[in-house]
């Protein structure tokens, strides 16, 4: 079976990202998206903090410990941009005036809830950071993760069984293996990569899936 | 003439009580009053209720007041970054509490806070664990939760530039919370890279009213030659 690598999931993800977006993307695997959407889309990105207009990193010295990403990545802000503080961040987030967003996750349900901040164990502090936010505004809400947890246990669910992050908010699904979009009739499988078949992909999910049409 | 200089971060930190409850700016590396922080740690105030966006990480900051001891509860929407230490060993010996708010919600209770708002519904976290035992109303079919406003005795805020009367201008993203806590709290201390003089501040570049602002400190630069 052909499990795509992060950078590769990252590649299939920004070929969905439409030129002239508005988007935000999470920490971890979701931030790799920027470096593959393509030079000729302008696409703005959002940093939690207080930017628009999040530029490529810093070169070696130019660094300034204050401009940074939700990652506490340096970076640097494109002509055009601006900074903002974080309650008129957050309001841009609610009110819907991101196009996309990108996050990681630890499981995804069939109607689209996402768990991405906490697991069951007690002694591991939750951080929840911006996800609830995201998760509620962004107009369309894109998950990046692998298809299962490194056991193979399924991590795309009739329910989540981490807490919730939010209900019924993700759009698409974007896996190692395969991108699956969150319709009223359940999950519907979009595109399979490499020969993956649908068999192979339904034995590895822990809900129905719509086969391809 | 007003001059809401204070000479020493020691001498502006001074009158802050144990069980205080203090407003710490930043977020991540960016736009923390660390001068700040370390004369509170020096001044030794105990049993503190901190609300920050993180936990510091190594021994920095609020990572350095956590070490200490003096850290009864934190408010935060994110205290597990790489290297927050020691917020993860206080947690798992429960010496410190940990309320946890979603980011969004906390920067807009800071916000009413200072703008003398009772409350407000949010979408955010509703039908998720931190909504539980939160008033909800559904309004046009979507479920919003209440969510009350933070107050603060003290805030401990960081800016790039300020004048004698306490407006403030920022360094990129170093704003985040600086200018929320400002105005949520009962005494506000502005730690900043340099004092200039009245009227040298571009009106329409002052984020920060200085109505907002209680004390000016100028930060101590390091001395290369010792």
């Amino acid at each position: 079976m052909l499990r795509l690598n992060p950078d590769e999931m990252a590649q299939r993800v920004a070929q969905d990202i439409p030129d002239g977006a508005y988007v935000n993307l999470g920490i971890g695997m979701p931030t790799k998206v920027a470096n593959y959407v393509s030079a000729d889309k302008q696409v703005i990105y959002h940093s939690e903090n207080g930017i628009l207009g999040v530029g490529p990193a810093p070169a070696p010295g130019e660094e300034n410990p204050n401009l940074i990403n939700a990652g506490k990545q340096y970076v640097t802000l494109l002509p055009g941009g601006c900074y903002f503080d974080n309650a008129e961040s957050f309001g841009m987030m609610r009110g819907g005036h991101l196009d996309i967003a990108v996050l990681g996750a630890f499981q995804v349900s069939s109607r689209g809830d996402i768990a991405n901040w906490a697991t069951n164990n007690d002694k591991f502090p939750p951080a929840v950071g911006g996800a609830m936010d995201l998760a509620v505004g962004a107009r369309q809400l894109f998950v990046v993760m692998r298809h299962t947890t490194r056991d193979n246990e399924p991590k795309i669910l009739d329910e989540c069984t981490y807490p919730l992050t939010g209900t019924g908010v993700v759009r698409r699904i974007f896996t190692d293996l395969a991108v699956l979009d969150v319709t009223t009739d359940g999950l519907q499988v979009v595109e399979l990569f490499g020969d993956n078949t649908f068999a192979d992909v339904q034995a590895l999910t822990g809900t129905r899936l719509l086969p391809p049409v | 003439m007003i001059d809401k200089q204070v000479k020493a971060a020691e001498d502006a930190v001074a009158d802050i009580p144990d069980g205080a409850t203090i407003m710490i700016g930043g977020f991540g590396s960016s736009g923390i009053p660390l001068q700040l922080i370390e004369a509170l740690r020096c001044h030794g105030a105990s049993d503190l209720t901190v609300i920050s966006n993180n936990a510091g990480v190594a021994e920095e900051g609020i990572a350095s007041l956590l070490r200490d001891g003096l850290v009864k509860k934190i408010v935060c929407s994110f205290p597990r970054s790489a290297g927050s230490i020691w917020f993860e060993k206080r947690f798992e010996e429960g010496s410190v509490e940990l309320e946890l708010v979603p980011q969004g919600t906390l920067s807009e209770r800071i916000r009413i806070a200072g703008a003398g708002i009772g409350g407000f519904l949010t979408p955010t976290g509703y039908g998720t664990r931190l909504a539980e035992g939160k008033e909800t109303r559904i309004i046009d079919g979507k479920g919003y939760v209440l969510e009350m406003p933070l107050h603060a005795d003290f805030a401990l805020v960081r800016a790039e530039y300020a004048d004698p009367w306490g407006n403030l201008t920022y360094n990129t993203a170093g704003r985040n919370f600086n200018p929320m806590m400002a105005a949520a709290a009962k005494t506000t201390i502005a730690e900043v890279g340099a004092v200039v003089d009245i009227g040298e501040l571009h009106p329409e570049h002052v984020i920060t009213p200085g109505i907002f602002v209680d004390r000016v400190v100028a930060e101590e630069k390091c001395d290369v030659a010792a």
